[in-house]
């Protein structure tokens, strides 16, 4: 992956930045040694590294207003960093950047039962924001897979999905307002408890945006009551076809799972290997799960019940207690790391029509022989959004760049089939020279014209999103 | 004017030498009205790709709501937004088309639990003001590529663009409908025992509270329950335990039609104020209302948060203090209806703080640099 390369007149700065960013956070707030940015090199696509200038550690929305004042006065570019957690390299460094991490900024604000909505500060963790209302039986639905670890400030940014948004919806869907500052410091604030935006739709247009268009510093989400209950159930069929159909199936006969997960042989081989879940032997499996009252959620597996045995499952289980069902998960949730046993992998975003599932399964299985490289696939099948894990060794000469020319394909072979480079993860730097198959030139000049509405320098995470020569122009008039 | 492909629309456009008024089916006249030749996107009809198997729709913008949910209902789906049909309350009559549900993003009771109209679009196309043709999304449920254009687009009134593609998630059609109905609550009860609904277990999907003399000469509080029949007599029966009688089916169906197009308010005299406010503000901002004299009558659908606010026409209709009270709590109020002089007078839509207005304006200017589309609509 190529990262532009810096500008000799920002590194040669670096001391004079760091004393004006000390002049305005505590000391230990601005990172300038070289052995500790390195911490900062790379996020959870670590296939890229790069160390950056500086990393900054603001812990307030003023802190944040101040560093981006003295960074838009410098022309040095911004990086904005949750928690380092993107598949994407969505918080990748170039050398002469300066990373604002939102770490520090992990206070709940506010919690409103009766109006259902917490506000915290951006730097929170997905996981602890429904940590901080489980007791009282909420919950907020986004929940991607790094949800321990990833910051709502990431979440926002790249608009993180998970398993249980075929029900609840992704980030946009859950998200009411934010507290922004722009590149030149100013402060906005969009949205709020209330619902709909009062002019244009700002709100939806920064979530996804890639950190492109500002710094999220706070943010006011949707919780929601739990359900009663939540059971799954999981049913392996021999081949990829058939499970495929059953999805299918389920969603037209008006069942609307929280998740519906699919896992292809090689991954259930490796998750059985390395977990013990107790999978059976069998190309394909689903794990489908319904919530809802007790009553509900009887009703809902008969159905599901019903339909898959029409399709001669080679399993079918039931879970019947709390033990079973995390049984069932068990798998699924140690799926990635089961894969990573095997090998290094790379994980890919796709999203196909859920109708074409069986034809891009079958496609990326030649694909895979072709390349020589292994395969595994685990997905959201509900709303189609594929994570093929290509196997590479990082070790071996080439194989790396083999892999990505692997992924780059299947991810064209998803916009072909009509669907598109990446369902959750983003674009980053990952699938940034990928974005003309998707969209025509005019597309892609429109969407960067929005940027130099917010952000006219490019200055915030400018090397990101749009293919580098057609960004070249904007980020070099900075 | 009234292309009938994407092509000709482009066209039209690219070569557009005065303002253009664009409508769908000119139902929704709200807004000022601006001055320029029609654009009509009626012409724009028809699906292009139904997927009930994976929930998705693809529609050209001019098709009329009522052939598109037809189509669903023939596969037992719907548009889960539950967009509402304005004419009985603007007083227009026309066909009220898909497209314009998105421009005005339009969304009814089932948002408060299933999410507005911008929540349930998976991609558009659309011609910009230099007639490009240009797409965001696609047609599938989760797509993060790119910035997403389609969320700006949706609300923006025609503004942005004239749409000539959409891509929809649908819902099914759930089995049965019930509605528990409680009689006689002030509104701050009412909406007291929405927040109770909407903060149970039980997956509300209305919420609505008619003061005395709106819906019925009683108050009326309603929570609706969808989903499988069990399921449904289960949880309403539930949610009943705290006081109130259920209706079922057709019953339960009607008052939720009602109170999605506003029907109370229709055909009668007076300026509508259309208020979004934090939930439990919603009582709260009548009462402020009317210790400061406003005379008014509302409807709060959403548990509370969006409030319908029937004021004589007089003056800036109410516009000061409305505006002065929702900016105190948080919120946003739009003048949905008064006469032509009313809405020459007084802004229709919430004028925005300086930062927000300088990045809308910014954004108008990329997306129609002629300032050719409905100018001056959204203020």
């Amino acid at each position: 992956m190529h990262i532009p390369p810096p500008r000799q007149s920002l590194l040669a700065g670096k001391a004079a930045l760091a004393a004006r960013l000390r002049s305005v956070l505590p000391d230990d707030a601005v990172i300038d040694d070289p052995h500790e940015t390195r911490a900062y090199e790379c996020d959870a696509l670590t296939a890229c590294h790069c160390p950056p200038l500086l990393a900054v550690l603001p812990a307030s929305t003023a802190e944040v207003s101040a560093v981006l004042r003295i960074c838009y006065e410098e022309g040095v570019p911004v990086v904005p960093r949750g928690s380092g957690t993107s598949l994407a390299g969505g918080a990748l460094p170039t050398a002469d950047s300066v990373v604002l991490g939102v770490a520090r900024m992990n206070a709940v604000l506010e919690v409103d039962y009766a109006n259902r909505f917490i506000r915290v500060e951006a730097g929170r963790t997905n996981l602890s924001v429904t940590g901080e209302v489980e007791a009282d039986g909420f919950f907020y639905a986004p929940d991607p897979s790094s949800q321990l670890a990833c910051a709502i400030a990431g979440n926002i940014a790249m608009n993180s999905g998970g398993a249980h948004c075929l029900k609840y919806g992704v980030t946009t869907n859950n998200l009411l307002g934010v507290t922004m500052v722009k590149a030149d410091g100013e402060v906005v604030e969009i949205g709020g408890a209330h619902l709909d935006a009062p002019g244009l739709d700002l709100l939806g247009l920064i979530c996804g945006s890639e950190g492109q268009l500002g710094v999220v510093t706070e943010a006011t989400l949707r919780i929601l009551h739990k359900p009663e209950g939540a059971r799954p159930v999981l049913i392996g069929f021999d081949s990829n076809e058939v499970a495929g159909q059953c999805v299918s199936d389920i969603i037209r006969a008006g069942i609307l799972p929280v998740a519906i997960e699919f896992m292809d042989r090689p991954c259930i081989e490796a998750t059985e290997a390395f977990a013990h879940p107790g999978y059976p032997d069998c190309e394909a499996l689903l794990i489908v799960e319904v919530e809802g009252s007790h009553a509900e959620i009887d009703a809902q597996l008969a159905v599901i019940k019903e339909i898959a045995l029409r399709l001669d499952p080679v399993e079918l289980r039931e879970s019947r207690s709390a033990e079973e069902s995390a049984k069932i998960w068990l798998g699924r949730k140690s799926a990635f790391g089961a894969m990573g046993q095997i090998n290094d992998y790379m994980c890919l975003d796709g999203t196909i029509p859920v109708s074409q599932l069986p034809f891009v399964l079958k496609r990326i299985g030649e694909m895979s022989r072709d390349y020589g490289l292994g395969v595994g696939n685990v997905f959201h099948a509900g709303d189609g959004n594929m994570h093929p894990l290509i196997l590479y060794d990082a070790n071996k000469p080439g194989d790396l760049e083999k892999c990505e020319a692997f992924g780059a394909d299947i991810l064209k072979l998803c916009v072909e089939a009509g669907g598109c480079l990446t369902g959750e993860h983003g674009v980053g730097v990952e699938k940034r020279e990928l974005m003309g198959a998707q969209f025509s030139s005019d597309d892609l000049e429109a969407q960067m014209s929005v940027k130099d509405v917010f952000d006219p320098d490019w200055l915030l995470n400018p090397a990101k999103v749009f293919p580098l020569a057609l960004s070249a122009g904007r980020r070099s008039a900075a | 004017m009234r292309p009938e492909s994407e092509e000709e629309l482009a066209a039209l456009v690219a070569g557009a030498r005065c303002p253009l008024r664009v409508i769908g089916g000119g139902t929704r006249p709200v807004g000022h009205p601006p001055e320029g030749a029609v654009l009509s996107a009626a012409g724009l009809s028809g699906v292009v790709t139904y997927e009930p198997g994976a929930l998705t729709l693809v529609v050209r913008a001019g098709t009329p709501v009522a052939d598109v949910e037809a189509v669903l209902a023939g596969e037992n789906q719907r548009l889960a937004f539950e967009p509402m049909d304005h004419r009985a309350l603007l007083g227009t009559a026309g066909v009220p088309t898909i497209g314009g549900v998105v421009a005005a993003n339009v969304s009814g009771p089932r948002r408060v639990q299933a999410g507005a109209c911008r929540d349930f679009l998976l991609g558009a196309r659309f011609v910009d003001g230099a007639g490009r043709v240009l797409k965001s999304g696609g047609r599938v449920m989760k797509n993060v590529t790119g910035y997403d254009l389609v969320k700006l687009l949706a609300g923006s009134w025609g503004t942005l663009g004239v749409l000539s593609e959409i891509s929809f998630k649908l819902q099914a059609i759930p089995e049965a409908e019930a509605t528990v109905v409680r009689r006689g609550l002030s509104a701050a009860a009412g909406v007291a025992a929405l927040s109770a609904a909407l903060g149970s277990p039980f997956d509300v999907s209305g919420a609505a509270h008619a003061p005395a003399g709106v819906l019925a000469d009683e108050a009326l509080t309603l929570v609706r329950l969808e989903g499988m029949g069990p399921s449904v007599r289960y949880r309403a029966g539930r949610l009943a335990e705290a006081g109130g009688e259920i209706v079922e089916a057709g019953e339960s169906a009607d008052l939720w039609r009602r109170i999605r197009d506003v029907q109370p308010f229709a055909g009668r005299a007076g300026a509508l104020w259309r208020v979004s406010v934090k939930p439990t503000d919603g009582p709260v901002l009548s009462e402020r209302l009317a210790a400061a004299g406003l005379k008014h009558e509302a409807l709060f659908d959403w548990g509370g948060g969006l409030v319908w606010l029937l004021v004589e026409e007089r003056g800036d209709a109410g516009a000061a203090v409305i505006r002065a009270q929702v900016a105190a709590s948080g919120g946003h109020a739009r003048l949905e209806r008064a006469s032509a002089q009313t809405r020459a007078r007084v802004p229709v839509f919430p004028p925005r703080p300086a930062p927000l207005a300088e990045i809308e304006a910014g954004i108008r200017a990329r997306f129609d640099p002629r300032g050719i589309f409905n100018p001056g609509l959204m203020g």
